[in-house]
């Protein structure tokens, strides 16, 4: 089985507005590609027909060879995914919550303790298994998020703005935590933060207004833009508002 | 199965870990009691049975069960927490199973925690056990489709008073069924067998009148199965809906 995900023409309308518009792409072993764009550009949408929340108008997605509309159960088995903010059921402690997803992820009682201590020594969570995820500050309640996604050790990691909110420091873990894992999945990552694309990626999909307007490496991307990311984003970026 | 056991325990460990199930219960007691033995007049009625706290069921569950059960999805939608259940390897039916049978599980909870007044009635008289052992069956199995009814509407918002507020509608428009209010809105222009039908439909009809007198017969119990079964449908259907929205 070979570890990837593909996106075949994907769009998305609401209410007569087009917010995906014909996405393709497709992404193999150690790919950690960042969706960028503005706010609105669709990263979001586009994650969540990724990940078979909603169901595109058109086009399909495959996670390892497996269409994940026809055979969703065996797709999401594959896929880890952080939505965006991080939802977790506040009235539950942080341990009761990863035994939780573990269950419903169908890890074996005896792995499931091996895997929970692994994931908790990576995100190093061991401060605030028992207290009440409503109780948590924001950096500790997107590393749960993080946590739920890795659990399993998925394929395919998909993280919509894994950074959003978190200080410098928690930044910088959460980017080495995404490096160490690069090799052996695919991970995808929306932001809007240019740094962390360079820093992490090594690929970007640029989107804006629902277009996939550029799928590159960071350095061709800079490269043809005056060695600046900034620049190539301005650029390419708002002509397509002015359009939209 | 595994998966349904799942969902179920995680919504039954989340009503204990706030204060709702304490107070749930606590009120549900309270007005099981009021009602029985002051609206019903337990005493005054000097017969040994529960009929005064069986009969007045359906209207506790009126207002209870829509309240139990409109944060089951209207919170998901609220918090997000939809869309990790939704994007984890879970159908939508497993999840509204498990989302049903853990809060029916903690109505039936309810209901034996009134063994007190049992005892009432066994010490004080000698009433036929046989009766309320049906009687309780049956309120248990009418808690269904007004849950039923209750987790669909809560899945059409993200707002947990709308949510309550279509609940109690559509139960009561099931419990009214059979009452003239709302069979005059068809008897004028419909054939008899429509008006037959609506009234059919009332829970009143099913319950009042015929389970809690200790009489089981299966056309109550398909009745009821029916209705639950339709209700929940109808939610993962809305589910499903929402994916394609």
């Amino acid at each position: 089985m070979t570890i990837s995900i593909k996106a075949i023409s994907l769009s998305k309308n609401y209410a007569h507005s087009t917010v995906v518009d014909n996405i393709s792409f497709a992404a193999n072993q150690g790919d950690v590609v960042g969706f960028l764009g503005p706010n609105g550009a669709g990263k979001t949408t586009t994650m969540r027909m990724l990940t078979g929340y909603l169901l595109p108008d058109a086009g399909s997605v495959e996670v390892c060879g497996i269409n994940i509309h026809t055979k969703p159960m065996l797709a999401k088995e594959k896929i880890g995914y952080l939505p965006e903010g991080a939802p977790l059921y506040p009235d539950m402690s942080v341990l009761e919550f990863l035994k939780f997803v573990g269950r419903v992820r169908k890890i074996g009682t005896k792995s499931l303790a091996d895997r929970l201590e692994q994931t908790i020594d990576r995100i190093q969570l061991h401060t605030v298994l028992g207290k009440r995820i409503d109780n948590l500050s924001k950096g500790f309640k997107r590393r749960v998020g993080i946590a739920q996604a890795i659990l399993h050790d998925p394929e395919i990691l998909i993280m919509d703005e894994p950074t959003d909110g978190l200080d410098p420091n928690q930044k910088l873990e959460v980017r080495n935590l995404i490096r160490e894992m690069a090799k052996d999945k695919v991970i995808i990552l929306s932001t809007h933060i240019l740094e962390e694309v360079d820093a992490v990626c090594n690929r970007i999909l640029l989107i804006a207004g629902g277009k996939l307007l550029a799928d590159k490496r960071p350095e061709e991307l800079m490269l043809a833009h005056q060695n600046s990311l900034e620049k190539a984003f301005l650029n390419l970026t708002q002509g397509q508002q002015d359009r939209t | 199965m595994n998966a349904i056991v799942t969902v179920a325990r995680r919504e039954l460990q989340q009503y204990f870990s706030t204060p709702l199930a304490y107070v749930f219960l606590v009120i549900f007691l309270i007005l099981c009691s009021v009602f029985t033995f002051y609206i019903g007049n337990f005493f005054g009625r000097g017969q040994a049975d529960l009929v005064s706290f069986f009969m007045f069921h359906p209207w506790l569950f009126l207002f209870l069960i829509p309240a139990l059960a409109m944060r089951l999805w209207a919170e998901e939608r609220k918090t997000g927490t939809i869309e990790l259940l939704l994007t984890m390897p879970l159908t939508t039916t497993q999840v509204v199973i498990g989302k049903f049978l853990a809060t029916w599980l903690f109505i039936g909870m309810a209901l034996a925690l009134t063994f007190p007044l049992w005892v009432t009635v066994n010490v004080l008289g000698e009433p036929d056990n046989g009766v309320i052992a049906i009687s309780y069956l049956a309120s248990f199995l009418l808690a269904a489709p007004y849950l039923a009814i209750s987790v669909c509407m809560s899945s059409l918002t993200r707002n947990q008073v709308i949510a309550f507020v279509l609940s109690v509608a559509m139960c009561l428009l099931f419990m009214l069924s059979g009452f003239n209010a709302v069979t005059d809105l068809v008897t004028g222009w419909a054939p008899l067998w429509l008006v037959d039908t609506v009234q059919s439909f009332s829970f009143l009809t099913h319950y009042t009148a015929q389970m809690i007198k200790g009489v089981v017969s299966l056309k109550n119990i398909v009745f009821f199965t029916a209705l639950t079964a339709f209700f929940l449908f109808a939610n993962v259907i809305m589910i499903e809906q929402n994916k394609a929205q």
